[in-house]
This record gives structure tokens, sequence and C-alpha cells, in this order.
């Protein structure tokens, strides 16, 4: 057992725990938090298989950008010192019988398959290997998928300001009530005339 | 003994079903949200995992990872939107709650 394997241990056991505690713990602002826990042992379980580049990405994107947009979500919704509901506890038991069972099926599975590896050389995934590919037009490049991805970002951007815009209430009813009196207003100086 | 493939997979598939347990049992759609992104991860976990020991040759498990965590960030900012949008209407987050295209 040498310092490896213990690094690889500490990091499954963050990721693990932080994990059950999301999922279980009943103040949505600590399974935010404990949620923080998991992503960054991911990173760290990235960092741990030399994929910087992935690591980095993943620190950028989920720890800087999606925990707190959950984290600002959970302010603008809630009081985020309440207690939530309990489960129904048949339904977390059937949960639980569920994924338990799943689970062992997944990883007896797992333990029988032989996987053989490449014989192949290994690529560096270095930056500049992973940038030279993503953008390359030929016959193992991703610059298709790259430049779709970027337009569905473009499309999710423009829906959520759709989604999200604030419309002011009544606006519907100023609106109709001001068609209802500029008739009126009109009408009276006619009558006052004659 | 080193750490290998079916290491790095039972940590993905416990992730997943941990993931596939809160999606289940939580009502909150925020926390629902946390589930999805677990479930998520995993899946990375799992596309990092294959490439590093049986695919070394090639990158392309990275590529499915970084556009992964790419449509992951646009579904989690639209999710968030949606939610919010409804908190405004209905006053709750509650899954139950949401039941106005049910019937």
């Amino acid at each position: 057992m040498n310092a490896s394997t213990v690094i690889f241990y500490i990091l499954a056991a963050l990721i693990l725990g932080g994990g059950i505690l999301s999922v279980t713990s009943r103040k949505i602002f600590r399974a935010a938090i404990y949620l923080l826990f998991s992503l960054i042992g991911i990173a760290g379980l990235y960092f741990y298989m030399n994929y910087e580049f992935i690591a980095a990405v993943q620190v950028i994107v989920y720890v800087g950008g999606i925990v707190v947009l959950i984290i600002f979500s959970v302010f603008l919704t809630h009081e985020s010192g309440k207690d939530m509901k309990k489960p129904a506890i048949g339904r977390a038991i059937f949960s639980f019988l569920a994924t338990a069972f799943a689970f062992a099926l997944t990883m007896s599975i797992i333990k029988k398959q032989e996987f053989i590896p490449t014989p192949n050389a290994a690529i560096e995934p270095s930056v500049s290997n992973i940038g030279t590919q993503m953008l390359s037009t030929t016959q193992f490049g991703y610059i298709l998928p790259f430049e779709v991805v970027s337009m569905l970002l473009l499309s999710a951007m423009i829906g959520c300001i759709v989604i999200a815009i604030k419309v002011k209430p009544n606006t519907e009813e100023i609106i109709k009530g001001h068609e209802l009196k500029v008739p009126d207003e009109i009408d009276e100086p006619i009558n006052a005339s004659l | 003994m080193g750490i290998g493939l079916t290491q790095v997979l039972f940590v993905s598939v416990a992730l997943f079903f941990i993931g596939v347990y809160g999606f289940l049992t939580r009502r909150n759609m925020i926390t629902m949200l946390m589930s999805i992104e677990l479930i998520l991860n995993s899946i990375n976990i799992n596309f990092i995992a294959f490439n590093k020991y049986l695919y070394a040759d090639k990158l392309d498990g990275l590529f499915f990872t970084v556009f992964i965590i790419t449509i992951a960030a646009a579904e989690a900012a639209v999710a968030i939107a949606i939610i919010i949008n409804l908190y405004r209407n209905y006053k709750s987050i509650d899954i139950e709650d949401a039941d106005t295209m049910k019937y």
C-alpha cells in the first residue's frame, strides 16, 4: 500500500462522503456545500489520473460556476436555515433497495469483466494535443461538435433570459385600464362642448 | 495492489447510484438538480477512467467529458431559470406543487 493508493482512497472517501451527505442532508444550503466538496474531490481524481486540463475545467465550471449558481438560487427561493421535509419512509426504503441492488449488479458485472488495455503508445493529454485535435478538421477532429456546442450555449443563454425575465405584475390590467380610460376622456370634452 | 480501472469504476458507479437515490427521494427541485449533477459527474469519471486505462492512445474520452461539462452547465442554467420562474408564480419549488400541466 503506497502513497498513491492512500491518496486514491482519500479522494474516493471525499467524493462518496460528500455525495451521500449531499443527497441526505436536510438543510439545503449544507447539501450545496457537500456537493461542492464532492466536486472538488472529483477534480482531485482527475489530477490523480494526470488529466490536468479536465481537472482545471472541472474546478472552473463546476466549483466556480454551477455550485455558485445553485447557492444563489437557494438564496433566491428559500429560507436557507429551514429544514426540508423528510422523504416518505416507504419511498426512502424502496429507493435505497433499488439503488443498492442496481449497484451490486453493476459491480458484479464489472468484477467479472476482463479489461484489455490497448497496446499502442500513449498520447500525452497535454493542452497542445487537446487543442490540436479538438480544432482539427481531419478525420478524428472535433470541430463540428465544438461549433454545435457553442450554438447550444448561445441558445441556452438566450433561453434563460427569456424564461427568467420579470414581467411586472398586473401589467395587462393596467394596459386594459388605459384603453378604457382614453375613450372616456375623449367623450367628456365632446359632451361638454355640446 | 495498485489502483486499476476497477477501483475507479467502483467510485463512479457508487456516485451514480448515490445520485439516483437522491433523485428518487428528494422532492425539492434544487436538490434534484444537485443529484443530476452528481450523476453527470460520475459519467465523466467513467469516460476519463476508460480513456486513461484502456485507450491511452486516443483522446476521445476527454473530449466527451469536455462536451458533457459544457452541456451540464447549460442545463443547470436553464433549469435554475425555470425553477426561479416557477417560484415567482407558485411560491414553492416542491415538485408536488408543480402540477398545472398534469390534468
